[in-house]
């Protein structure tokens, strides 16, 4: 056997910290290594072409590269030996950058541990097998998991692109968080009216499947052959019947129902359609409201619905959808009052977030988008605004910016302005941050136009004092406390990840940050996929984001899916489980850990049961192989063997 | 404020003297003014709170150790319950009074006669003697009939002891007040 | 009941000025099934002042009390006094949590105090251990006119760290068990903002604005009576009311009671037995507004039977007077 072993200095990075050139003597004398040397940056062409030429000159039969993280380049050092005629799987690479430069400062220490690494991968290499690839076939459909802005221009680009798409939506109407704003920033333009054609493409398109209140039940499969089970949650309305005509809204006797649309700014009936614009515009009930469901009788809907579609006994169903890739486009959530009990935890009516104002201004909203204040239904003339109502704020667990706050604020305030002439706006800031384009301008623009005062500190205490509400707070520039008797407080609250985003997450099989946000295959370099291979991230799920954002994260997942698309075969990775049926036993522990349901029972014709791996649903995890009892199954590229001469390696020397 | 030259004169070794005596990081206060919006004291503070905070980023000694505000802290906590990086300002304020009293160098001198009174009367008698803590401390502040006019009310209730009520252990804790000098000495 | 046994740390003020609360404490505690054993010897937790001495010299003359208490057959202290508690509790955890600072402290004291006590508000045993239903059973009267804000001030429940009790914005304990009682109870936006008791001597004018915003926040909330569960904060807003009143133009003349002295009210005890006489503003016409609660809940009943017939009557009145026209 002919090894070959290439140290990389990688600039200082690990050079810095180790004595490249003594790993690279030290590296020679090991048995099977017939050639090391050091170089500069090893991923850089001239690096890999010395690769190459090593390979030939030297007749290399096995290649090491001792750099940085696998993560990083082991995909670039594979390509590298096979076009120099290697099995790509005859190479190894050692991290001595993150596990090693990066976190010690001795020099002699760290280098000693290098020269381990590189003997534990010359082991290694020397036991590795060749292996295959083999290609499947790819279904080429795709799933778009949340109806906001993101997730319809995913899905619209997919369909436009010539793909199935299948739509899922949690709640009666796609969306999001956008169908409920008034005006946009920094053009204040109508909301609704620039989402509202998006909606109905949506529905209107032929490619596109829309299954909306429904959910995620279980995904199964693999990158191009996905099986996702969808809970059709029971709406007690069939909705092929359904016109949408509005009737047994109006004549619904439960009229206290709480608005999920409308974020509790009013109440509304037990059975609605959640905004005139709601696609599909559908009627449902809410069964912890209605009198049918809690006191068992009622049925005045049934009775008024003049197309016979109100179904009390209906139930939910599941439905399975056979797709290749998955968009998830799940958008955030938003703290609630409860948060802030110095603010009153929802006490009084008229400290809202800044949502429920969105719905106040909103012409479709409960106070047809005249601004009156919850309480008394009277207009406010002071209104003063909180931003960082949660965020930056480490003890409250979200020590992020929420993004887009400061930004709504000020158009909040301008609009605010423009309903009520004679109002004064007052916003509390620690920062104004507007990086948009003509964002920083729109915000001098409430300021310099619409005379909003701007006040750079905190709220300390808000409390009532007759019908006006004591906002207390520090000007810091001033160097003061100050006091603004206001008709209405508005707080930014601080935007979270989506209800269940974990939950969620855990069936993707994807990862997601301490606060619950899913995490992104390179944090710069490919912002929308996952470590997960055909599942890809679109918008607010990912992190707090504006519209804008979230529109090209849409598109920019859909080209992702439409670049994996555009193969019809996918090569599968040869890295995965295989069953010594010799040494099997047939116990079939192994079917009950396997997280990728990716075993199966087989009987040979012999008779004797034994454990099938999949090899196509296979995800090379290794929980099987812990798991068996006499080590039958074995992951390939990481087997017993393979590892234990690893540890050799360095035990033995 | 003059101008303060940062190069010659940020004190670095008092920023990282308070640090190491509170166990609080300094530079996690991102001067967002929640404690001075909350101080119920800060209208009678020289410097609000959160100001107090970048003086110390700042390093400069001589203003915060002079300064009225870490004096008239009444450790009412609210700073502490909200600062949203969660740094015990109430505990750095603490710090600062008893750096300023090692240095010998106390802005509002009436409190501090206060607190010494008190703590005479805990040291001669194990507990507080109310009516003794008040007339020491008129009489060392020259206030010689503060709260005079509450005497009556306060006598004729019977709440106050006209004479020292003293623990038996009294000289135990006076034995804490004499090992604590002792100790201060030793460590300068 | 051996389960509700406590050390009682009452503090120094309620030797004193606060006597009447250490009173009416002792006497709700017993009617409650609580003992209460005092330590012996006890002396003063140092308090504000020592803070502005040293760490290690403050905790030490709260710890030579823990360390009495440790070698007590009881395990939990409790005090009524919020500042104390906060002495005793940043003590403790400052000890536990940091072996080194536990030997310099314990290097001041005789006996070493090794970290085995759990101290509570007086409010919280009350609160958490005895509980809202024992409180309310044993209620004999009622108070048809009595409206209270229940003030914490500013220390006892924070910071949440060292009170580990209640919430440090809007605490809710006091306003519950006050409720308990059956005696109304107002919402209160003031009820954490600092009175500025512990200036009350040296900075009389600051002390002044601060209690008047808490008084006329509570006269905002519709109350007749203000309850506290701190000697200063009592301190401060009773003895010091007519202060207030001539330095900044008012009026105030609300009774500022401890909660436990509405308790023993609605438990029947006289007002002598509770200290109602040390009270500066005089609670005379609450305490003779309290009735016996059968009284009471047979006024309630005549009442709503009246409330009944009322409308029936009204009409019959309307009837009568459309038939003379």
């Amino acid at each position: 056997m002919r090894v070959g072993v290439f140290i990389c200095h990688c600039g200082n990075n690990i050079a810095g910290t180790v004595d490249v050139a003594k790993v690279a003597a030290e590296t020679r004398k090991l048995p099977g290594v017939v050639y090391a040397t050091n170089y500069m940056y090893t991923c850089s062409e001239p690096g890999q072409e010395e690769i190459k030429q090593a390979i030939q000159k030297e007749n290399l039969d096995r290649v090491v590269v001792a750099a940085c993280s696998p993560r990083m380049h082991e995909n670039t050092f594979r390509k590298t030996v096979e076009k120099a005629g290697l099995n790509r799987y005859f190479f190894e690479m050692a991290n001595i950058r993150e596990h090693i430069s990066w976190i010690g400062e001795d020099k002699e220490l760290n280098t000693n541990k290098a020269i381990e690494a590189v003997k534990m991968a010359v082991a290694k290499v020397m036991n590795d097998k060749p292996l295959y690839s083999s290609s499947f076939k790819v279904n080429k459909r795709v799933m778009v998991i949340g109806g906001g802005v993101a997730g319809m221009q995913a899905a619209l680009d997919c369909a436009d692109g010539g793909l199935d798409v299948v739509l899922v939506e949690k709640s009666p109407s796609i969306g999001g968080m956008m169908a409920r704003l008034d005006k946009t920033f920094p053009t204040i333009d109508c909301s609704i009216c620039i989402l509202g054609p998006k909606m109905v493409d949506v529905a209107q398109h032929e490619k596109i499947k829309l299954y909306a209140y429904s959910e995620i039940e279980e995904i199964k499969g693999y990158v191009g052959n996905y099986q996702v089970k969808i809970r059709k949650k029971a709406t007690y309305v069939d909705w092929t019947k359904c016109t949408g005509c509005g009737a047994c809204m109006e004549k619904c006797p439960t009229r206290n129902a709480y608005d999920h649309f409308n974020f509790g700014v009013a109440p509304t009936r037990a059975i609605n359609i959640p905004f005139p614009q709601a696609i599909p515009k559908k009627a449902k009930i809410d069964p912890t409201f209605c009198r049918q469901f809690t006191k068992g009788k009622c049925g005045v809907c049934a009775k008024i619905c003049p197309t016979g579609a109100i179904n009390y006994e209906m139930e939910d169903e599941i439905v399975t959808e056979d797709i290749g890739a998955i968009v998830v486009a799940t958008g955030y959530g938003l703290f609630d009052l409860d948060k802030f009990p110095e603010y009153g935890a929802g006490r009084y009516p008229d400290v809202i977030t800044g949502i429920q104002y969105e719905r106040i201004l909103n012409a479709s909203g409960p106070t047809s988008g005249h601004i009156l204040r919850p309480s008394d239904q009277t207009e406010p003339k002071t209104v003063v605004f909180v931003s960082c109502a949660g965020s930056r704020d480490k003890s409250l667990g979200v020590p992020y910016c929420s993004n887009f706050c400061c930004m709504y604020i000020a158009k909040q305030a301008i609009l605010t302005k423009d309903h009520v002439p004679d109002s004064q706006s007052y916003v509390f800031y620690m920062d104004i941050r507007s990086p948009g384009k003509g964002y920083d301008e729109f915000t001098r623009r409430a300021q310099e136009d619409y005379g909003v005062k701007y006040i750079r500190g905190r709220v300390s205490r808000i409390y009532p004092k007759g019908k006006k509400m004591v906002v207390r707070g520090a000007d810091t520039l001033l160097g003061t406390q100050v006091e603004i008797e206001a008709d209405l407080v508005v707080l930014a609250t601080a935007v979270i990840s989506a209800p269940g985003a974990a939950n969620m997450a855990e069936k993707l099989h994807i990862s997601y940050d301490t606060f619950g946000f899913y995490v992104e295959s390179h944090p710069k370099l490919r912002p929308v996929e996952t470590n997960t291979s055909g599942v890809f991230l679109a918008g607010a799920c990912q992190g707090p984001k504006d519209i804008p954002a979230s529109v090209g994260q849409g598109s920019a997942a859909a080209s992702k899916v439409l670049s994996l698309f555009s193969k019809d075969m996918l090569e599968s990775d040869p890295a995965i489980a295989q069953v010594n049926i010799n040494a099997c036993v047939g116990c079939l522990k192994c079917v009950k850990t396997c997280p990728f349901q990716a075993i199966k029972e087989e009987v040979l014709r012999s008779g004797k049961k034994v454990a099938k791996v999949i090899e196509t649903v296979c995800a090379g995890c290794g929980v099987c192989t812990s798991t068996c009892p006499c080590g039958a199954i074995q992951l390939q590229h990481f087997t017993d063997n393979q590892l234990l001469a690893e540890v050799n390696a360095i035990c033995q020397s | 404020m003059d101008t303060i030259n940062l190069s010659e004169k940020t004190d670095w070794e008092f920023i990282e003297q308070v640090q190491k005596e509170s166990g609080q990081n300094i530079s996690l206060c991102y001067q967002c003014g929640n404690c001075t919006a909350g101080c119920p004291y800060t209208n009678y503070f020289d410097y609000p709170v959160s100001m107090v905070m970048r003086l110390l980023q700042a390093g400069q000694k001589d203003i915060v150790l002079n300064s009225k505000a870490i004096w008239l802290c009444a450790t009412c906590e609210t700073c502490t319950t909200r600062c949203p990086c969660e740094i015990d300002v109430a505990h750095i304020m603490d710090t600062l009074r008893i750096i300023a009293r090692r240095e010998n160098r106390v802005s509002e001198k009436d409190i501090k006669l206060f607190y010494d009174s008190f703590l005479d009367s805990v040291k001669q008698f194990g507990r507080i003697y109310e009516m003794g803590t008040l007339l020491m401390y008129n009489l060392r502040s020259g206030h010689l009939f503060a709260d005079a006019d509450l005497g009556p009310k306060v006598l004729t209730k019977g709440k106050i002891h006209f004479f020292p009520k003293k623990i038996k252990g009294a000289d135990k804790v006076a034995q804490i007040f004499e090992r604590f000098q002792k100790r201060a000495k030793r460590h300068g | 009941m051996a389960d509700k046994e406590y050390a009682y740390y009452s503090g120094c003020s309620l030797e004193g000025t606060a006597k009447e609360y250490d009173m009416s404490l002792r006497l709700v505690m017993k009617a409650l099934g609580a003992t209460l054993t005092e330590p012996h010897d006890w002396s003063c937790c140092g308090s504000t002042p020592a803070h502005t001495v040293d760490h290690v010299f403050a905790a030490a003359l709260a710890a030579r009390n823990l360390a009495i208490v440790e070698k007590m057959n009881v395990h939990t202290l409790t005090t009524p006094c919020p500042s104390c508690l906060m002495v005793l509790k940043k003590a403790h955890l400052g000890m536990t949590g940091d072996e080194s600072f536990k030997n310099e402290v314990n290097a001041l004291l005789d006996e070493p105090y090794e970290g085995n006590v759990i101290s509570k508000s007086s409010l919280q045993v009350i609160y958490e251990d005895i509980g809202l239903d024992a409180i309310a059973d044993r209620v004999t009267y009622a108070f048809p006119d009595l409206k209270v804000v229940p003030y914490y001030g500013c220390i006892l429940n924070r910071p949440p760290d060292i009170a580990q009790f209640d919430d440090p914005e809007n605490p809710i304990a006091m306003d519950r068990v006050i409720s308990a009682l059956g005696v109304e109870v107002r919402d209160y936006a003031f009820k954490t903002e600092c009175c500025g008791a512990a200036f009350g001597v040296p900075k009389r004018a600051m002390v002044n604005e601060l209690t008047h915003k808490v008084l006329s926040m509570a006269i905002d909330a519709g109350a007749n009576c203000i309850a506290v569960a701190c000697p200063l904060c009592q301190q401060n807003l009773d003895l010091r009311q007519e202060q207030v009143n001539r330095a900044m133009g008012a009026s105030f003349n609300i009774p500022i009671l401890y909660f436990t002295q509405i308790m023993g009210l609605a438990y029947g005890f006289s007002p002598e037995e509770l200290g109602m006489d040390m009270l500066v503003v005089s609670a005379d016409h609450l305490i003779r507004s309290r009735m016996p609660i059968e009284e009471y809940r047979k006024m309630k009943e005549a009442e709503a039977a009246q409330a009944k017939k009322a409308p029936k009557a009204k009409e019959a009145k309307e009837a009568a007077k459309t038939e003379e026209s």
